[in-house]
């Protein structure tokens, strides 16, 4: 284990049923870089990033969050380590019962003594760092899926958590929208040298993003290296994928 | 062939049932030992309490009337054979308040009320923002289940004791207003023969169906799968369940208090 790993996922196993999702995952997480995990639609890549927050429990291997075994911790234990984490989620989540400003101040709200007042202004900020002003009293019904987006991240990053896990950001999004989600993704990990975990499949995206790009395909990670690694690597696999070619050794359903 | 693949059938619905009740009593433990772990949530209990009970008014007023007023109607009819048309005033008392106020309650706000939860809950399932609340170390248990069962079985046996005093109400008018049955005798009976006992045993009974109605559709929200069609699913299933929960131990309950 290389000291700058902040989270080893090793021989992560998971099966739904007979139908085996995750078949032995062995990943490294770099502190403080982001790590975009990549690969097809179905492969198990949220059910893999579910794991990493403990929404989904392992039927087989472990996880290791600084050494310390996360994946057998039971859910009061998990409660203190989610406080490190925070999580984008593909359609953002947003409680739909509450304003933009509820929703990003929800868990100051849970977990601070802050009054109102301040919570507010620690939202404000936060909003203003994704690129949103004056949408505290808005409903999440009337914001665009880009906006929502942002609101999502608004809500993840609100803590000022070590971890961030981003569930398919830029899906449903215009190609102009998920440059900006990008530049929002780099400018949010700079700023405070967070760590970031992304699951995509959109290529240009990840390409301007990542400090490591791993490739989940059949349930295990079969490549990973930095983006001029990845973008010089020979597995027909990679190749394929990257290149966005129906004919390959994947086959296509 | 075709018997082992009933047995078959059989033992899947055995088990699918077992597993329901399991979870479902876990739930029920969870709950009930988060109700009593602070920081108790009051700002979620008075909002559900609410919607269960404030909301729900108009509905039981209106049940609870028009049923005391018919029983009302049918009960002269038949004591009139007798010559007992003064115990019209007891009877449909003791009706309501034995059995038809906590019943009826529990019917029209599992409704009303269940329905709403099971969607409300299974449309946050399908849409992860039950898992959301997770991954910001909320128990989604302490934070949407707890509220909506504290409601249910505080409000409950309040909404059952409006339908009883509406339903009375009903009665009094069609049997002296319309039937012609003396008002002094009426209520004179009504006081003779109905107890404060008869009134408990129908709230204990609202008590009870106020858990089941908000846990049964607590329970199929929370477990919701399948998208819209499965929010849908749990909103039948959880309104199914509770009122055939509601009247199978209402007569156990009756039978115990005799």
């Amino acid at each position: 284990m290389s000291d700058m790993g902040m989270i080893k996922i090793s021989g992560l196993k998971k099966y739904f049923g007979p139908k085996r999702v995750l078949d032995g995952v062995d990943l490294e997480i770099d502190k403080g870089k982001i790590t975009v995990i990549i690969g097809r639609s179905g492969e198990g890549k949220s059910v893999l990033i579910k794991h990493i927050i403990g929404l989904l429990k392992p039927d087989e291997g472990q996880i290791f969050l600084e050494g310390q075994e996360i994946s057998s911790m039971n859910e009061r234990d998990w409660g203190e380590v989610r406080k490190r984490f925070g999580m984008l989620f593909q359609s953002a989540a947003l409680f739909d019962s509450m304003t933009v400003g509820e929703n990003v101040g929800f868990a100051l709200k849970e977990h601070t003594e802050l009054a109102d007042e301040d919570i507010m202004k620690v939202v404000g900020e936060k909003l203003r760092r994704v690129g949103l002003v004056g949408v505290e009293h808005m409903m999440p019904a009337e914001l665009s899926g880009g906006m929502k987006k942002r609101v999502g991240l608004a809500r993840a990053i609100v803590m000022d958590p070590e971890i961030v896990l981003f569930d398919e950001p830029t899906t449903g999004l215009d190609p102009i929208m998920s440059d900006s989600i990008a530049d929002l993704v780099l400018d949010t990990q700079r700023s405070l040298q967070t760590t970031y975990i992304l699951i995509t499949h959109d290529i240009p995206f990840t390409y301007k993003i990542a400090d490591k790009i791993a490739m989940l395909h059949e349930g295990r990670i079969i490549e990973q290296g930095s983006v001029e690694q990845m973008k010089k690597n020979p597995n027909p696999v990679v190749r394929q994928f990257l290149e966005g070619r129906a004919e390959g050794p994947i086959k296509v359903y | 062939m075709i018997i082992r693949a009933y047995l078959e059938k059989v033992g899947r619905m055995a088990e699918k049932f077992v597993d329901t009740a399991g979870l479902m009593s876990m739930m029920l433990f969870q709950a009930v030992v988060h109700a009593f772990t602070p920081p108790v949530k009051f700002r979620n209990i008075f909002k559900q309490m609410e919607f269960v009970g404030v909301q729900s008014l108009f509905v039981v007023i209106l049940t609870g009337s028009f049923t005391g007023m018919v029983l009302a109607l049918q009960s002269f009819n038949a004591l009139k054979r007798f010559g007992a048309e003064s115990l019209v005033g007891p009877t449909v008392a003791l009706s309501m308040a034995r059995e038809l106020g906590p019943v009826l309650t529990g019917l029209m706000v599992t409704g009303r009320a269940g329905s709403a939860m099971a969607t409300e809950l299974g449309t946050m399932r399908v849409t992860e923002q039950i898992d959301a609340l997770v991954t910001m170390a909320v128990n989604p248990v302490k934070y949407l289940v707890v509220p909506r069962v504290v409601a249910g079985v505080l409000m409950f046996p309040l909404l059952a004791i409006i339908t009883d005093f509406v339903g009375v109400l009903g009665g009094y008018l069609v049997g002296v207003k319309l039937l012609g049955i003396n008002p002094g005798v009426y209520i004179g009976r009504t006081i003779d023969y109905v107890q404060i006992d008869d009134i408990f045993a129908g709230l204990y009974k609202a008590t009870v169906f106020g858990l089941i109605t908000t846990l049964v559709a607590s329970f199929n929200g929370f477990y919701t799968t399948g998208g819209a069609e499965g929010v849908g699913r749990a909103a039948t299933n959880s309104v199914v369940t509770a009122s055939v929960m509601i009247l199978v131990s209402d007569y156990l309950m009756s039978s115990f208090m005799v």
